[in-house]
This record gives C-alpha cells, structure tokens and sequence, in this order.
C-alpha cells in the first residue's frame, strides 16, 4: 500500500523531506479550487466566447454553418422589428418594475423593523411567495388574474372597481407581469431589513431629542445610511428585470399581441424555436452590454448619492487588523 | 410611526402576499361546481382531497417526481463537495493568482446565463447530453461562483491556530479539511444545501432547454405542461401547484433561520 500511494505516506514524515515537501505545498492549493477552474473554462469562458464566435456566424443547429460578419448585429438592428419591440417592452417592464420593487421591498422592510409583536410572522408572510417555483407562480397568477373568476377583481369589486381581463387586455399585461413578478420580493426585503438592522439606534435618538420627525428622519438617517443596500438591490432588480422569462412563457406566452414579449423571450425563441444559434448569441451580447452598462452608469451615479459609513468606521477598523495582526 | 398604524398595514400586506396563495389551496380542494362562481366561494363546502390523486395520473407525475429528485440530490451533493473543496482552497492557502482568481470567481456572478446559454446547449448536445438529466446535474460538481463565495467567507471566520495545531499532529491539507474544517463549516454548509435545492427544485428554464422527451421531465417542466392541455381544470393545476410547493415551504420552515441569516449576509457584503 505504500508503494501505491507515496505521497500520502510521506504526508506525515513530511518535515523530513523539505525540498518535495516545498514542490508538492505548491500545487496542493491548485488540486482544491481544480473543480472550480474546469467548470470556469468549460461552463462559463468557453461558452462565453464561444457565444461571441457563434454571434458572428449564421448557425443553425442543423444543417450548414456560414460566417457572415457583423450581419446578424446588422440584421437585428436593422431589419427586425421584433428586436425593437421586444426590447421596447423589457425597458417599460423595467422602468415600472425596478422603483416599485425596490419602493416595495424597502416599505415592507421598514415596516418589519418596527419592532412590533408577530414580526417573525409578517417576515415569513411577505417572503412565502419567494420560495416556491417560478412556475407555480405563474399558475397561481393566472387564475388571480381570471378575469370573470378571479380574486383580483373580486377584491376590486368590493371597492365598486369593474377590474379588466389582465392577461387578455393589451392595456393590463404589463402592469399584471409587473404586480405578478413584485410578490416574488422576498429576498430583496429581507436584504434591506439585514441594512436596517445596521443603523445604529442613537442617530435616531439624538434625532429626535433635536425635533426631527418621522418624515426628516427617514430622509436624512434611513436614506443615506440605507443607500448601498439600496444600490445593490438596484443592480440586482436591473438585472432580474431583463432576464424575466419563466413568467413570460408560463403566464402568457408573450401575448395578448406580443404585449408582453420581453426581450428574453425574443432570444429564447430565435434559439429554440427557430434555432437561429448565432442570432439568438448576438442577441444576447447586446442585452448583456446594456446591462452591463446600465449597471455601469449606477455605479457611477452612486457617488453622488451613497453614503459609506465605513468612511467614517475606517479609523478604529484599522487599528483592530493591526491588533491582531 | 404610531403602533396601531403599523400594525394595521402590516395585517393588509400581509393578507396581500398570503391571499393567492390559500386561494391555490382552496381552488385545489374545490369540486367542478364551485370552481367557477362570482363572487368566489373562498372555503369549499366539500373538500375534495381526490382531485390530488386525480391531477396526479393525467400525466406521468411518478416520473416527473423521480428525475426531480435524482437531479436535486444529486446536483446538492456535487455543489456541497465542490464548493468546499474550492471554497477551502481559497481561504486558506496563499499561492500565486489567489487574489485575481477569486476576483474572477466574483465577476462570473455578473455574467447572465443567457449569454452562456446557448453555447451550454450545443456543448450538451455534442456531448449527447441533451433529452438527458446530466445537464442539470454535471456543472453542480464543477462549484458555483456564489456558494464558493459564501463559504469562503465562513472558513475565514474559522481560527487558523486549528490548523497549526492540526499540521504539527501530522495531519494532512486534506486531513485538516476533512476533520476540522467541515466539521465546523455545519451552518454554512446547510445554507448552500437548502438554496441548492430550492433552485434546482424549482428551476424551469434548465429543463426546458435540455429535455424534450415527456419521460425525462421534471415537475416544474410538467406542470407548465398542464396549461392549455384539453379538459385539464383548474382545480387540478392549483393541486399540482400545491403539491410541487410543499417540499420548498417545508425546507424553508426548517430552515429558516439559516435562509434569513444567509440571504442578510449577501446583502451586508455584496
């Protein structure tokens, strides 16, 4: 046996053995994160440039493989409206979903942390609906949205409201992917709660004693100490936002008139039901810049309105490493 | 904020975010007659428990259930093992391109997985893989950017002088990893195990993409099946809804501690 294995059999004589001990204490690390490096080349940086490749050529899944250039950047910017459509759609979708879930998760969270009586209750209550599948809840919607039988409009009868057909009218579609995707929520709130929870109590207290109240007090204490939870759940939200799909496909297939046909869809469709490979890649690269981008520009907006209380912190934190350092 | 205000929001939001779901409950217990009435009878008057076993035989669910099954035991117990292992190795060795390496661990969380989406496919299907479960199984066992993260994070917390003393013992890297670095990793470990299997339970688009063949669905990929299918009932979707949403609500009431510290901590250091 240890003629079979002699590298564990000198693990423990290893002292004696310095120089190989010096070679193997090299690689030894590369072995651990080895599972990782694989999965980075052949899951992630491969298919990422390899996307790029495809992006550049006309690939259908069977049949002959052309190089054509920049031609399916060219084609879809200038030759198909359903690219400016769809895209359209997922900005609107965004531009409502992204305040309101970030208007709605901090509302909630605040909420919570008033340290009322039954809290554990209302957390778990707001975030049930975060924990199943996408697919249920597109099921469940969809019969919430019944626009004869549903309880929706049940619920908006009581206040003498005639509720419309939501996933059958052009007018609602949007609004009822937006008020579907919002009761998936959870996660963001309790990230702000975990935020809030990190505001210390005397800035509030020593607010008060100077007269502020509650309205000052949110804006000058929970905004500005709130702001990089605020910022990582704005990138967050950006990015959910354009990557929505299951409820698309689940909850309407796009419709009623392609009045919810996100932009991922439109890429899930040019590779998988008409298997356009390299158009469906290029497709993805624009939305991936955009988000990239979009991300970008909050990043850099952040300067103007996040507030690191670390700057403040950095002082005592460096002499704590040095302690103990 | 005045205390009854609060209280009373938190009562109507509350009722908000739970009344879809007892309606899914009710509808999947309601018989024909009453499913389609206005107003909506929220409470049924007969509860029928069949139309659980009856939605269950439209479609081969058996089946369903089982590669739902094989694919989140399966891909949880490739991440846990991967993710340790890789997590272990970047806490605690320093060796050349650490520091960059975990940076670009940290940058493919930003990559979309539509943009690797397709790539992914036709590597699966030069591999023959596709219409199989390897797809959602096999990349588990390579890590994931934010499990490694989270325990990479937690194995920091953990004092190296356990090492030290570990190595003049004679133990092993492996050793250390294995007797005293796990053992210690539990709260850490479960979080990844409950998240792992949330989303590999309730994922859609994986499935959708690689399987095509009825036999080799999972439940998500089932009941998306259900809608638009002749003479299939609401009440039946809602029962099927119901019961592929127990598993996940019940590792989340176990859990839940361990999933509301977990999710808390992303936010504090992302």
């Amino acid at each position: 046996m240890a003629n079979t294995y002699p590298r564990q059999a000198g693990e423990s004589a290893a002292s004696l053995k310095p120089a190989r001990k010096r070679g193997r204490g090299r690689v030894t690390p590369y072995l651990f994160i080895f599972p990782w490096i694989v999965g980075f080349l052949v899951f992630t940086l491969g298919p990422l440039l390899f996307s790029l490749v495809i992006s550049l050529f006309d690939w259908p899944i069977v049949g002959q493989v052309h190089f054509i250039g920049f031609g399916n950047y060219t084609e879809m910017f200038t030759q198909d409206p359903l690219f400016w459509k769809s895209f359209g759609i997922t900005l609107k979708f965004a531009a409502i979903f992204v305040p309101l879930n970030i208007i709605v998760a901090m509302g909630l969270a605040i909420l919570l942390n008033q340290s009322t009586r039954g809290n554990a209750f209302f957390r778990t209550a707001f975030y049930l609906p975060s924990v199943i599948s996408g697919v249920a809840l597109a099921m469940i919607w969809s019969w919430v949205y019944s626009g004869e039988y549903g309880i929706l409009n049940f619920f908006l009868s009581l206040v003498g409201v005639q509720g419309p057909d939501w996933l059958n009218d052009t007018r609602w579609s949007l609004v009822a992917m937006v008020l579907a995707s919002l009761w998936g929520q959870g996660a963001m709130m309790l990230i702000f709660l975990a935020g809030l929870k990190g505001i210390p109590k005397d800035l509030y207290e020593s607010a008060s004693i100077d007269g502020a109240g509650t309205l000052r007090r949110f804006v000058s204490i929970t905004v500005p100490m709130l702001s990089p939870t605020i910022l990582f759940n704005l990138i967050t939200s950006i990015i959910a936002a354009f990557q929505q799909l299951t409820l698309a496909l689940v909850l309407t297939g796009g419709g009623p008139m392609k009045s919810t046909y996100f932009y991922a869809m439109y890429m899930y469709e040019n590779a998988f039901k008409y298997f356009r490979m390299g158009y469906s890649a290029a497709n993805a690269w624009f939305m991936f810049l955009i988000v990239l981008g979009l991300s970008f520009l909050v990043f850099k907006s952040s300067e103007a309105w996040v507030f690191y209380e670390g700057e403040m912190k950095r002082k005592p934190k460096r002499n704590a490493r040095r302690r103990s350092g | 904020m005045r205390k009854p205000f609060v209280y009373a929001l938190l009562v109507f939001c509350s009722l908000l975010f739970i009344a879809p779901l007892f309606w899914a409950v009710t509808t999947a217990l309601k018989s024909q007659t009453e499913l389609y009435l206005f107003p909506p009878k929220w409470i049924p008057s007969v509860w029928k428990f069949s139309n659980f076993a009856e939605a269950w035989t439209v479609q081969p669910f058996n089946v369903f259930l089982r590669n739902t099954v094989v694919v989140t035991l399966m891909s949880t117990l490739g991440q846990l093992i991967s993710c340790a292992l890789v997590a272990y190795g970047f806490a605690r060795f320093a060796f050349k391109g650490r520091d960059f390496l975990f940076l670009v661990v940290l940058a493919t969380m930003m990559i979309p997985w539509e943009v690797t989406m397709i790539p992914q496919y036709m590597e699966f299907n030069y591999l023959g893989w596709i219409n199989t479960l390897k797809p959602l199984i096999v990349p588990s066992w390579f890590g994931s950017a934010y499990f490694i993260f989270l325990l990479r994070q937690f194995i920091l917390t953990i004092p190296r002088e356990l090492d030290e003393a570990a190595t003049i013992d004679g133990a092993s890297k492996m050793g250390i990893f294995a007797r005293i670095i796990v053992p210690l990793m539990g709260p850490s470990l479960i979080l990844v195990a409950v998240f792992q299997m949330m989303n590999c339970w309730n994922d859609y688009l994986g499935p959708l993409i690689f399987l095509n063949d009825q036999m080799k669905y999972t439940l998500t990929l089932g009941l998306s099946q259900f809608k638009g299918m002749y003479g299939v009932d609401m009440q039946s979707i809602m029962a099927i809804t119901v019961l592929i949403s127990i598993p996940p609500l019940a590792v989340f009431f176990f859990a839940q501690r361990f999933i509301v510290g977990g999710i808390a901590g992303t936010g504090i250091k992302g």
